[in-house]
């Protein structure tokens, strides 16, 4: 019988039929392109805004299994990591654009790995095609079909998803409009830098002293850190990987008058940036570039599990801190990154009047004195 | 020079302390012989020491003035920071309070995780303990005392001509090329060695109270002082590696937030033996104090 359904099945097949060698002939004929991948907070060259065709984008990491050191107390986990950081690197591609990874789990690892790209359609983000045990590699290829930031995680099934997530086996994809990224007005916007700051929560056992715990083996450590894990409380929460990895001699730096953007992604747990005397003067809070940024905003949410994205133009000089706006993850836990900034003081902006001195006598008898209306 | 306090002037220091004498009954402890302490005795001299606190030229912030103090008397420190089993003997008596990180150290490493409130009250019960008194360094002494081994913490590439900006960025550099102490964990005394005074573990992994207060001066073109100061004794003055200004209620001084480079590692301390008495050392301390002012 011919029914409706059938047609349009058949219909359907039809189109399948002729659009499968056309797709491939048109991958075929479309330019690829290699892409070396650098750590964090770098980010690999790119341009902003293309004019060019969509490319067949191919990026290679190597996932690697190793012991990281995470706060200035010496405190060691064993990490998961894609490409050898935590997070791993940020990939770039325009909307449109074909990403095409070789993902390599080397005979020196112990355990099987994959990647779940929050930026790519079907097969759980690209987890279930690319489960890949120690000694194999595998290449899977997704369409960038809708600009932002996402992030892409390890998810390879059960209690190991967050296990291998909190061990550092996250990152994050930037899909740029091909027309680059745009105001609330429509305006095109431009960025001199960009970073990528990834945050990570940690959940370290500790002995009966307190101490973090160290284990022979990621194995060994499991049962307690899964423990610890459940009980939803990191012991540390930091930027790219280790306590001060953004401060200091690492410190980021830019000049008053650079535009900034700093792509920031958490894969498990929610977080809210704040850069300490600056604000976000476009903000993708959600990370998608197909909304209107935001504007002005002084702490953005990043919830757990994506990637957002802000833009500032530095107007004074000076050190700003660059914070998780819980201050106790920021302070006690680890969340901050500084950036230092040249340039030349903006006295309309800011200004010490008067610096601290001792209290004016006039003024202290002012506050002693009664309110007014009492006499 | 590595002297061993003699019972002599122990006992000529008791009569000056007879009231803590008395007080030392009451813990019902038998006094620690004078003998046991190791002390070093260091000569009177003069030396330029740059001041300690938050200084400022026209509302703008600068180096500490460096200053030339005089020692006319000589001066008698522990030549060991205070150890782990001798504070936990005035925690024992119930004077001092438990310090954190009990079972890190051990007995014979300096005693770390204590507050100044801590350390006074162990110079206390410890003056008690040896019929001398006993207090904590000011920051000046304790830099005669670490001579070779005391670090300027000047701003180098401060030119005294730009807007803040461009210090606080220079200072912030300096703060973060500083090397953590590769190993945290309290050594045993001696450690860290000796310097040209015999005194011990200057500049190692324990940080050190002094009982100056910190201070906000504002300065002259000529350097000298200007207007009224600010002195907080909420605040006092930590020596080491680098000097460091900590709260007095604080144990574990950490950095993060807006904070650099690295923090002292470990707070401990030692004290200084007031030879002259309670009238002598007051006096001394301020004219100490005022020699600058």
């Amino acid at each position: 019988m011919f029914t409706r359904r059938t047609m349009m099945a058949a219909a359907a097949l039809a189109t399948l039929v002729a659009a499968v060698p056309a797709l491939a002939d048109d991958l075929a004929k479309l330019p690829r392109e290699q892409v070396e991948l650098v750590a964090p907070p770098f980010i690999h060259a790119h341009e902003q805004a293309t004019k060019a065709g969509p490319k067949v984008l191919q990026f290679k990491m190597t996932i690697q299994e190793k012991e990281l050191v995470i706060d200035n107390e010496g405190t060691k986990i064993h990490a998961m990591t894609f490409n050898g950081s935590v997070p791993g690197p940020l990939m770039v591609a325009h909307q449109g654009d074909y990403v095409e990874l070789t993902l390599i789990n080397p005979d020196t690892n112990m355990m099987a790995h994959n990647i779940d790209f929050h930026s790519a359609t079907g097969g759980l983000g690209g987890g279930e095609l690319t489960m890949v045990n120690p000694g194999e590699q595998v290449v899977l290829r997704w369409k960038a079909d809708r600009a932002g930031v996402f992030v892409y995680h390890c998810a390879p099934g059960g209690s190991m998803i967050p296990w291998h997530v909190t061990s550092g086996m996250n990152g994050a994809v930037m899909v740029l409009p091909r027309e680059g990224l745009k105001d609330d007005t429509g305006k095109p916007l431009h960025y001199d830098k960009a970073f990528y700051i990834g945050e990570q929560d940690f959940y370290v056992p500790r002995d009966e002293n307190g101490k973090f715990k160290s284990y022979e083996s990621a194995g060994d450590a499991y049962p307690d850190q899964a423990e610890v894990m459940r009980k939803l409380i990191p012991s540390h929460e930091v930027f790219n990987g280790k306590v001060g990895s953004l401060t200091g001699k690492n410190a980021l730096t830019a000049k008053v008058g650079e535009q900034v953007l700093l792509v920031h992604s958490q894969a498990n747990r929610d977080t809210r940036p704040h850069l300490i005397g600056g604000h976000g003067d476009f903000v993708w809070e959600t990370g998608k570039f197909a909304n209107r940024p935001e504007k002005d905003l002084e702490t953005w949410f990043i919830r757990g599990g994506s990637a957002g994205a802000a833009l500032y133009t530095f107007k004074q000089p000076g050190i700003y801190a660059y914070v998780n706006h819980n201050l106790i993850e920021a302070v006690e836990l680890g969340a901050t990154a500084h950036f230092k900034v040249e340039g030349t003081w903006n006295d309309d902006l800011m200004k010490q009047v008067s610096p601290p001195s001792p209290i004016l006598s006039g003024a202290k008898t002012g506050a002693l004195d009664a309110p007014a209306h009492k006499h | 020079m590595l002297l061993i306090l003699k019972a002599k002037l122990a006992a000529k220091a008791a009569l000056v302390v007879a009231p803590l004498a008395v007080a030392a009954a009451g813990y019902g402890l038998p006094a620690i012989p004078a003998d046991q302490v190791a002390v070093t005795t260091i000569a009177p001299g003069a030396f330029l020491h740059r001041l300690a606190g938050d200084f400022a030229l026209n509302g703008r912030p600068v180096n500490a003035p460096r200053r030339a103090f005089r020692f006319t008397r000589p001066l008698t420190i522990m030549t060991y920071q205070v150890s782990a089993a001798a504070y936990d003997a005035c925690v024992a008596a119930g004077a001092c309070e438990r310090r954190l990180f009990r079972a890190a150290a051990s007995a014979e490493a300096p005693a770390v995780g204590v507050n100044w409130h801590d350390a006074t009250a162990y110079a206390t019960w410890f003056s008690s303990r040896t019929g001398a008194r006993w207090r904590l360094p000011t920051d000046a002494e304790w830099a005669f005392a670490a001579g070779a081994r005391f670090n300027d913490d000047a701003v180098l590439a401060d030119d005294g001509s730009d807007s803040f900006s461009k210090r606080w960025l220079a200072k912030y550099e300096q703060e973060s090329s500083r090397q953590a102490p590769a190993d945290k964990a309290p050594r045993p005394a001696g450690a860290f060695g000796f310097n040209e005074h015999g005194v011990a573990d200057i500049a190692g992994n324990v940080w050190e109270w002094t009982d100056t207060c910190f201070l906000r001066q504002a300065l002259d073109a000529s350097g000298e002082p200007t207007g009224e100061r600010t002195v907080n004794c909420g605040v006092r003055v930590v020596e080491g590696e680098h000097r460091s200004y900590v709260t007095d209620f604080v144990r574990d001084a950490r950095a993060g937030g807006c904070a650099v480079g690295v923090p002292p590692a470990n707070l401990g301390f030692r004290l200084v033996r007031d030879d002259a008495g309670y009238l002598g050392a007051a006096v001394a301390r301020a004219r100490f104090h005022m020699r600058w002012i």
